[in-house]
């Protein structure tokens, strides 16, 4: 099977390894992978502080870097994902550009929905001896309602217990541009994060969105605490 | 008290706010039983969802005929034998209290807890008037009784005190004596204040809804506070925000239903009352005169705006209870007596960008709040259409609009993205060193308050595929 990769603006900056494993995972489940090199970012820093006018542009830009072919579209980022999902409503008032949208938004989904629900695997023979915490990201189960796929996957890592946190659905704190602009309430949120998860000790912590990741690991190294952050694709990659 | 609670800046604000671990301490408590017993309450009735669906049709209904609605409600409260007043302004509202006021002479009025009567200001003018007011609610109470405390949460005024700080307060100005034992307290206050009920010319209530086919007010409550408020003074108005109707009891009761357990997790409350007109000839007991006062004060002008789903809310607070940024700096943060997620959105829209233009952004979109509301309001959604419209309104700073502005160009250029990207990677690498910047300036420094920046990998994914394909 043919499939794009989306690899959004933070994972081709800073956290390319992540990209890179997505794309191995992806050709290990027999895809081909292709990368329109046109893609930009999916505008959330922009488009989340108001400024939809501004972004029309981008986003333009994004739908025609995506229509070289009609082939899936796959991230691994759940934040990007719902972005781009939401391309139609932004541009309403031009039918042209939002049905345009529209067929972006139908051929893009997050990477373990795409594994699971899409190529119908659950086990891809990865191997992680370790406690581990998941972070349900924001995006994943309240914009994607993508809530199980990920749990059935890490289920089937060999070696790896899921262990439980107190408020585990509840936001890290990160929200873009909140991280920043609202920096003291962001932070008062990812600390209490940390300290939930600390307190069941994990060797690590597994999430789908790498933003959210960025800003645990952030607040863990600031405490020196000595848990793992992993994108679920590190996970699945490992043997 | 009027729905603005603060002078000072929304920063100030929660700086202070966040470092009051009593406040902290209570409401993360609060957070966390109530947010429990409302999923209990949720999933023992069972389809919650389908629940919500109907609350939601309902509410857009009236909405979508508010006129009719409103006319109905009130042609049966003067067929009952009331008076109907409907109040543009927050001024008209209070303006005609006053006048029912001086035309009792009235010295002494007492209240049950109305959100909509803290808007528009009423104890404020009551008192001006040299008539005392008495907040009869226990909650509300507690904050007139400390010298009229902004409240923090919409059905839990007081949730930011902990028992040992109310046991101060009722001690210094009420001359309590007793431990900090809530039920002890409870009887304290009770006792205290009976005397006020059986005084009063006036009862004021607000209306959790008013039923347009009776023509009947209706008062959700936990205390039997509001049937005292009701039924001993010889004149209740009943003040409500001119969007809280149902067309009949049919879907008072569904409106009830999810009420309750989205505020507290409880299929009902102790009291549910419904008032329909004053004491007729042959009844024992009740207000001899019945006032129903009707405030707009910025609803129509929602109503006909993109803002128009918030007029859904029935006050119930399920937002507030879940929402992250609430339960780290409380609801006094947000300097008005609407906070959380609903105040948000809604005293902007009542208030203006003036005072309230920082609580759209104090919000990460997690969206929790919009899966608890029981009608359904995409209240994330409305949360980024007032930033939408600061944006357009041009309210946001300079630096932010240049920045967002740099960015999207080179985002909406594909070639500049691509260089950007690549040489953006690379400089990272060099530069983040053990979580930090050389200089850590603008949102950097923001974001290095409480985190250290990622550890880059130092070259561009983009770069990585291009050289990988062509090996």
């Amino acid at each position: 099977m043919k499939v794009n990769f989306f690899a959004t603006c933070l994972c081709d900056t800073v956290k390319a390894e992540v990209a890179k494993k997505a794309v191995l995972l992806l050709e290990q489940l027999n895809c081909e992978v292709i990368f329109p090199e046109k893609q930009g970012c999916c505008g959330q820093p922009s488009l989340n502080s108001g400024y939809i006018e501004g972004s029309k542009p981008a986003m333009k830009a994004m739908i025609e870097a995506f229509e070289v072919n009609s082939h899936p579209i796959v991230t691994p980022a759940g934040s990007c994902a719902a972005s781009i999902k939401k391309y139609p409503d932004y541009l309403a008032d031009e039918p042209e550009w939002a049905a345009r949208a529209q067929k972006l938004a139908d051929r893009l989904f997050e990477l373990t929905q795409f594994v699971v629900n899409e190529i119908g695997i659950e086990k891809v023979g990865a191997r992680l001896p370790g406690r581990a915490v998941y972070h349900p990201s924001c995006s994943l189960i309240r914009k994607l309602g993508v809530r199980e796929e990920p749990l059935k996957l890490l289920a089937n890592v060999e070696g790896l217990e899921m262990l439980p946190i107190k408020n585990q659905e509840t936001c890290c704190g990160f929200g873009g541009t909140f991280s920043v602009k609202m920096s003291e309430i962001s932070g008062e949120m990812v600390k209490e994060k940390v300290a939930h998860i600390a307190a069941v000790e994990p060797d690590y912590l597994i999430g789908a969105d790498i933003s959210c990741l960025i800003n645990i690991a952030g607040r863990m190294s600031r405490e020196g605490k000595p848990v793992k952050v992993m994108h679920i694709v590190d996970v699945l990659m490992s043997r | 008290m009027s729905m603005k609670t603060s002078n000072t800046k929304f920063r100030e604000r929660i700086n202070v706010q966040m470092k009051d671990e009593f406040m902290r301490q209570s409401v993360a408590n609060a957070q966390e039983r109530m947010f429990a017993n409302r999923q209990i309450a949720a999933d023992k009735l069972g389809n919650w969802e389908e629940w919500r669906e109907m609350g939601m049709d309902i509410r857009n209904h009236v909405l979508e005929h508010l006129d009719y609605y409103l006319q109905q409600l009130s042609d049966n409260v003067v067929k009952n034998g009331g008076h109907v007043f409907f109040a543009q302004t927050a001024e008209q509202a209070t303006e005609y209290v006053e006048g029912i006021i001086k035309q009792k002479n009235a010295k002494k009025v007492v209240k049950s807890k109305s959100m909509v009567t803290e808007e528009i200001g009423l104890n404020a003018m009551i008192e001006r008037n040299g008539c005392e007011v008495v907040e009869t609610d226990l909650g509300e109470y507690i904050l007139q009784v400390d010298d009229c405390d902004p409240p923090s949460h919409i059905v839990v005024p007081a949730l930011h005190k902990n028992r040992t700080q109310i046991r101060d307060i009722f001690k210094e100005k009420i001359n309590y004596q007793g431990s900090d034992d809530p039920e002890e307290m409870t009887r304290y206050v009770r006792n205290h204040i009976r005397h006020d009920f059986l005084e009063a010319e006036i009862g004021i209530t607000g209306c959790n809804f008013a039923v347009a086919e009776s023509g009947t007010v209706s008062l959700v409550t936990n205390e039997g506070n509001a049937r005292l408020v009701t039924s001993l003074p010889k004149t209740h108005i009943a003040v409500m925000g001119m969007e809280r109707l149902v067309p009949t009891f049919e879907e008072l009761d569904i409106m009830i239903s999810l009420l309750c357990r989205s505020a507290v997790g409880i299929p009902l409350t102790g009291y549910v009352t419904a008032l329909t007109g004053p004491r007729e000839d042959e009844h024992c007991d009740g207000p001899e005169e019945f006032h129903l006062v009707i405030v707009d004060n910025g609803r129509s002008d929602i109503l006909g705006s993109e803002f128009k789903d918030i007029l859904r809310c029935v006050r119930c607070a399920a937002c507030v209870n879940t929402c992250p940024a609430y339960r780290h700096i409380g609801g006094q943060s947000y300097g008005s007596i609407y906070s959380g997620p609903i105040g948000a959105v809604l005293s902007p829209l009542l208030g203006g960008y003036d005072d309230f233009k920082d609580l759209p952004y104090a919000c990460s979109l997690c969206r929790s709040c919009h899966d608890v509301c029981p009608v359904k309001i995409p209240l994330p959604d409305l949360l980024l259409k007032h930033r939408q419209k600061m944006a357009q309104e041009k309210i946001t700073p300079v630096s932010e609009r240049a920045a967002v502005g740099a960015f999207n160009f080179v985002n909406a250029r594909p070639i500049l993205w691509d260089t950007t990207v690549k040489v953006g990677a690379k400089m990272a690498g060099y530069m983040i060193k053990d979580g930090k910047l050389p200089v850590s300036v603008g949102a950097i420094s923001e974001w290095n308050e409480a985190r250290d920046l990622p550890q880059p990998d130092g070259q561009s994914f983009r770069s990585w595929f291009k050289n990988r394909k062509q090996d």
